[in-house]
């Protein structure tokens, strides 16, 4: 073995690793969403899951975004189909828990699924603290440009997207996104004018019967 | 139970190959011939341990037990079995698994059929396997382990990807892919056992490695085509090759083994090349890696990457750990492997060797550069770029050009060197077929220089290739009175490497014939159409009859009935159809490809009105494309026959061998994978 022209050689390899080990802080599909700093594109689903109290809805009402304003908005798609979805719940759950006093608003929106499996997932996982709508013909998923469930959105109080999550979120994630996001808002100290108390924030708008139909 | 049974015998099969390991380099630096056959041992028990493992994955998926992790994310009760089964390489832990057994089945085979071999070089092979299988056993056990719990327990799963159970190509690519890759380890194994043992500079790694390369070689180029094939009748754009990172991939080893293929010969003969085909299996086994990480990590954006987790780092680990290695063990060892012979004559077939070598490992480098530049191009300056198939085609097409020119000059040549006579009566004779092909494309209307140039060099090489089976029946035929069919099954039989070779060569022209013509002459047209009403494309007439839908259980499929018309009668009926899975926010193309030796008509529905009032249709007519599928079926066969064992040497065949124009060279040696060039 010549060593001394061994280990020269092997200096060849050090940037492609560099390389390599750089682009693992990169993710290919992440094409920078042009979503970020612009209006959320607005939708009025019907509410499919209740959710827990204080943040349930009726079944069958319709969750209109622009009515959210003023409040941030954290959207979760999600269907029961999907496994990385299972590893998120319980960190979305939690910190909806911690933050139902806050001026945040948290909304599922189910993917391409149905209304009854995605209730027995939510039994079968313990509970959902926030209700979920029901993208049926997945056109606000398209409007959203969503890659694939899980997909997180984060709103802030002017109704624009703030930042987007793709693939399962974090507690650190939810935390720092979310803290600013309240901090932002234009009453500091969290309640904007035009909401009150908690629930009663979801001001809902009336059933449009064209969202009820079916595609 | 079945997963925990599996998992288990995952955590001992990382444990055996360890033990095999450790003691296999202990029992080879000791010299305790035991510690080797320990060492022997768990690479048989390595194998056992993960067929139980891989069985128990398929019984999980069959029985949809949806608490194993891998059923849960692939598995649905609605899925056909046969897409069940299969899908147990549709996504990364369970096509981890599915290579852990590849590798585990190619080192039980090799250590079996070269156990009794004297020396340190098959034991040092069998450790650098268990090493290879060593990591994939961390990864089964670790980040990519399949049997992980799942709870509570869902009802059903999602099933494979849509695109995955919509084709039976499905079962067929993905496992010659594997085979392929993971026999490029076979020839590695041996390459790193000849230099750890001492043994390089012998030949008889090559020796050893040849056969294995040619096995991988020919399931990597049925894989290849096969993939091309699934792509072009699957995804609905009548392409079949869109230098995809994960194509590129698959296409970089399958260069450099080709490289090696024919630079063997060179230093089997000449004694020459020792060093560079070191380097080109070497180099071959680390761009297998290479490919597999590339698209394995998520570091690359492809239609074929895999949800990304803390699999990358593993890789990266073992890319790190298999290219210093390499580069270490290479360099390290090359004053040993110095050439001994030099080229006699520029015009030999030699020289015909090292061009091919030339451009192939060009080749590969262009297309690697094109493949990494994105990344490049997002370190150096923070831009995401794509490099696309303009930057590919430019760059590789000159390239492909000289490779098929070579393929026609270099059966013609003899080795050594050749007198200005043989060069004259050899060379001079396939310019007539140059000729002919190159006018009748020129006169069918190409116009691209480089596909002119594609046909005319199609034709030099096609004529030339024949032509050596055509010397040989020939000279049998006179020699023997062997009746033709015989004369050719003994000029095989008697030097299959040499004939498998050819073959292989007229293979590769079919396929450069049927890309070159589909490429050149590719019409297209859409329409939307109302029932009774017709679409032509380039004098081919198809009418929608009609549109339907049907529910099945785990897909929705809405289809156009399409008759094609020619002179007022209905010749062929195509049904393309766009199925909607509940888990796919977009309908998957399922189009329909009518062929014929002559081509292919290709219907995709692309839009349908719901109330089967009309439907909007693609067509494309291609020529020839089913050449290429043809082609690469010959290039299969052509490397069977290379990989056969020749049998032992009549007396009978030496005469017409001494008769050929290019006489075989008998080796001094012949071993059991051995043959002759």
């Amino acid at each position: 073995m010549n060593w001394k022209r061994a280990s020269w050689t092997a200096l060849i390899a050090i940037p492609v690793l560099v390389l390599f080990a750089w682009g693992f802080t990169r993710d290919p599909n992440n094409i920078p969403s042009p979503l970020p700093g612009r209006m959320a594109p607005d939708f009025r689903l019907p509410v499919v899951t209740p959710g827990e109290p204080p943040t349930t809805l009726p079944v069958g009402d319709t969750v209109h975004l622009a009515s959210l304003q003023g409040r941030v908005v954290v959207l979760n798609f999600w269907a029961s189909w999907c496994v990385s979805c299972r590893e998120e719940h319980v960190t979305l759950q939690q910190f909806a828990r911690r933050y139902q006093d806050q001026p945040v608003t948290f909304l599922g929106v189910l993917y391409n699924d149905f209304a009854a499996p995605a209730r027995a997932w939510i039994k079968a996982m313990g509970g959902q603290q926030y209700p979920s709508v029901n993208d049926y013909d997945a056109r606000t998923a398209i409007n959203y440009g969503l890659y694939g469930v899980p997909e997180t959105y984060f709103i802030d109080g002017a109704g624009h997207v703030a930042y987007k999550q793709t693939g399962p979120v974090t507690d650190a994630i939810l935390t720092r996104v979310v803290d600013s996001l309240i901090a932002a808002l234009p009453s500091a100290g969290g309640r904007p004018a035009t909401v009150r108390g908690d629930t009663a924030a979801h001001t809902l708008a009336p059933a449009s019967p064209r969202a009820r139909g079916t595609p | 139970m079945t997963a925990l049974l599996a998992h288990d015998a995952l955590i001992v099969s990382l444990l055996v190959v360890l033990l095999g390991a450790v003691a296999g380099t202990v029992g080879i630096r000791r010299q305790h011939a035991d510690w080797v056959q320990v060492a022997f041992g768990t690479i048989y028990a390595n194998f056992a341990l993960v067929t139980v493992a891989s069985l128990a994955m398929i019984y999980a998926l069959v029985t949809h037990d949806f608490s194993v992790s891998y059923v849960a994310q692939v598995g649905s009760r609605e899925t056909p079995l046969f897409y069940t089964i299969i899908s147990l390489w549709g996504a990364l832990e369970g096509s981890i698994l599915f290579w852990a057994w590849v590798l585990g089945a190619y080192s039980t085979a090799v250590i079996y059929i070269n156990r009794k071999r004297p020396g340190t070089l098959v034991p040092w092979a069998g450790v650098t396997l268990l090493v290879i299988s060593l990591f994939f056993a961390i990864m089964l056990v670790g980040p990519a382990n399949p049997f992980r719990t799942v709870f509570p327990v869902p009802a059903n799963g999602p099933g494979p990807n849509p695109l995955l159970q919509n084709h039976i190509l499905m079962a067929v690519h993905p496992p010659l892919l594997y085979l392929g890759y993971v026999g490029m380890s076979v020839p590695f194994a041996f390459a790193a056992g000849a230099m750890f043992s001492g043994e390089v500079a012998s030949d008889d790694w090559i020796k050893l490695s040849r056969t294995w390369t040619m096995i991988a070689w020919g399931f990597l180029s049925a894989a290849i085509i096969a993939g091309m094939w699934w792509s072009y009748e699957v995804l609905g754009w009548g392409g079949y090759w869109a230098w995809d990172p994960v194509e590129n991939a698959s296409f970089l080893p399958w260069l450099t083994a080709t490289a090696f293929l024919h630079s063997v010969m060179v230093q089997e003969r000449r004694g020459m090349l020792k060093l560079w085909n070191l380097n080109l299996m070497v180099g071959t086994f680390v761009l297998t890696i290479l490919g597999t990480f590339l698209t394995r990590s998520g570091i690359l954006s492809s239609v074929h990457a895999f949800t990304t987790g803390p699999i990358g780092y593993y890789f990266l680990g073992f890319i790190a750990f298999v290219l210093i290695g390499a580069l270490v063990m290479v360099a390290g060892n090359s004053e040993k492997v110095k050439t001994r012979g030099r080229l006699e004559s520029a015009a030999s077939r030699e020289t015909v060797f090292l061009l091919n070598n030339l451009f192939l490992t060009a080749f590969m480098f262009t297309v690697l550069i094109g493949t990494l530049f994105p990344l490049v191009a997002e370190a150096v300056r923070g831009v995401k770029v794509t490099v696309g198939e303009p930057f590919f085609n430019r760059m590789t097409l000159p390239m492909i050009t000289a490779l098929i020119f070579l393929i026609g000059v270099g059966p013609a040549l003899p080795w050594g060197s050749a007198s200005a006579q043989v060069m004259k009566k050899k060379l001079i004779p396939p310019v007539g077929a140059a000729v002919v092909l190159g006018a009748v494309a020129l006169i069918t209307g190409v116009r691209n220089p480089y596909a002119v140039l594609i046909f005319a060099f199609v034709g030099y090489a096609a004529f030339a290739n024949v032509r050596e089976y055509w010397i040989g029946m020939s000279a049998r035929h006179s020699a023997h009175g062997e009746n033709w069919l015989t004369a050719l099954a003994r000029l095989v039989r008697g030097n299959r490497r040499r004939y498998g070779g050819y073959l292989a060569h007229i293979g590769v022209l079919f396929v450069a014939t049927g890309i070159a013509a589909s490429q050149s002459f590719r019409h297209e047209s859409e329409a939307t159409l109302t029932p009774g009403q017709t679409i032509t494309v380039d004098g081919h007439t198809a009418r929608l009859v009609n549109v339907w839908g049907r529910q099945e259980p785990q897909r929705a499929v809405i289809g156009a009935t399409m008759e094609v018309v020619r002179n007022g009668k209905v010749v062929a009926t195509a049904q393309p159809k766009m199925n909607f899975y509940p888990t796919q926010s977009s309908p998957v193309p399922t189009p329909q490809v009518i062929s014929s030796i002559r081509g292919d008509l290709y219907f995709n529905l692309l839009a349908f009105d719901q109330n089967g009032a009309n439907a909007t249709v693609k067509l494309i007519v291609q020529p020839l494309v089913p050449w290429i599928w043809f082609g690469g079926g010959i290039v299969v066969l052509g490397a069977i026959i290379g990989a056969l064992p020749n049998r032992k040497r009549r007396t009978a065949l030496a005469p017409a061998a001494a008769r050929a124009p290019v006489p075989a060279v008998p080796l001094p040696i012949p071993t059991v994978e051995g043959g002759e060039a």
